[in-house]
């Protein structure tokens, strides 16, 4: 009997492959959203030089300010692993410290992408005023809306671990919800490149 | 019996997580390393690299992409299944817009 436990925790899961399902399901779901994030991305850069009568891009892009909102998300990531490292020590107080910071980072980006929009729509850049518009807003409103799912993922999470009401492995639950952080993260570290560095 | 059994195994699955991830240390130099190469990236803006303009960013933006991946994200350390789940969805994306944007390139006017 005792043989058996340790092989299932060493094996982590009862499943046929030994892995948890859930993780497996959240990377096949990951490795989908990639090709969501290819078409918005490709379809961007195809048309990002489609401006007509509108601005152009470098007339709008604050790069000094969404270079700071980067690195506001980039360092989300660090604390979305504390709170990882934290929930696998089983510390619930310092997995919900680094969860709400992390998801405060969030809204901070957040906050900076609608501030960002307002600018752009204030200098000429409405939604439908050219294709480089349309391909932008959408590309950056996607992820946008992303990363507000992950903030609400990320306070709901709080306030579960804070009634003690985790269904299964809690560090788990909380791997889990990274995953999808950093994932946002990885998206913006090519959208941050590609659409503001890379000049049309 | 049970009870020390199931401690037995909880620990063993405590040790399987902490075997998977780093520490804290490791994961606050790790985003230290991206911090200086979003810097550098950023620096592009302002400097001019030439030539090496546009390799420098792409570059840049494949090493934070992975070490995002690998390090904050565990696939080095976890079950190669979950890179072939992710990979696969990631260079079928690159592989089906490459195409696309080919298209574009080589057939219209």
């Amino acid at each position: 009997m005792a043989d058996t436990a340790v092989h299932h925790a060493e094996h982590g899961h009862h499943t046929s492959t030994g892995l948890s399902n859930n993780k497996l399901g959240m990377w096949l779901f990951l490795g989908s959203e990639c090709l969501l994030f290819g078409g918005l991305i490709s379809t961007y850069m195809i048309y990002r030089g489609r401006v007509g009568e509108g601005p152009r891009p470098g007339n709008v892009f604050d790069i000094p300010f969404t270079s700071v909102s980067s690195f506001v998300l980039l360092m989300s990531s660090l604390t979305m692993v504390l709170a990882v490292a934290a929930a696998q020590k089983r510390d619930d107080r310092g997995t919900t410290l680094w969860l709400t910071v992390t998801g405060l980072l969030g809204a901070t980006f957040v906050g900076g992408q609608m501030y960002e929009f307002t600018a752009m729509y204030n200098e000429g850049l409405g939604y439908t005023t050219s294709l480089f518009g349309s391909a932008f807003y959408t590309l950056t409103g996607f992820h946008g809306v992303h990363v507000t799912v992950g903030i609400i993922m990320l306070f709901s999470l709080v306030a579960i671990i804070k009634r003690s009401n985790v269904p299964g492995d809690k560090a788990e639950v909380v791997e889990l919800v990274g995953l999808y952080w950093h994932f946002v993260d990885i998206v913006w570290i090519i959208i941050f490149t590609l659409v503001y560095l890379i000049p049309a | 019996m049970t009870t020390t059994t199931e401690a037995h195994a909880d620990h063993a699955e405590h040790q399987d997580h902490a075997e998977h991830g780093m520490s804290i240390r490791g994961y606050v130099t790790i985003a230290l390393i991206l911090a200086a190469l979003t810097a550098l990236e950023v620096s592009t803006y302002f400097v001019d690299f030439g030539p090496f303009f546009m390799p420098v960013l792409l570059i840049l933006m494949c090493v934070k992409f992975f070490i995002v991946v690998s390090y904050f994200m565990h696939l080095k350390f976890d079950n190669k299944l979950f890179s072939f789940m992710f990979y696969t969805g990631l260079f079928l994306a690159i592989g089906v817009y490459a195409a696309f944007l080919a298209t574009f390139k080589f057939f219209t006017a």
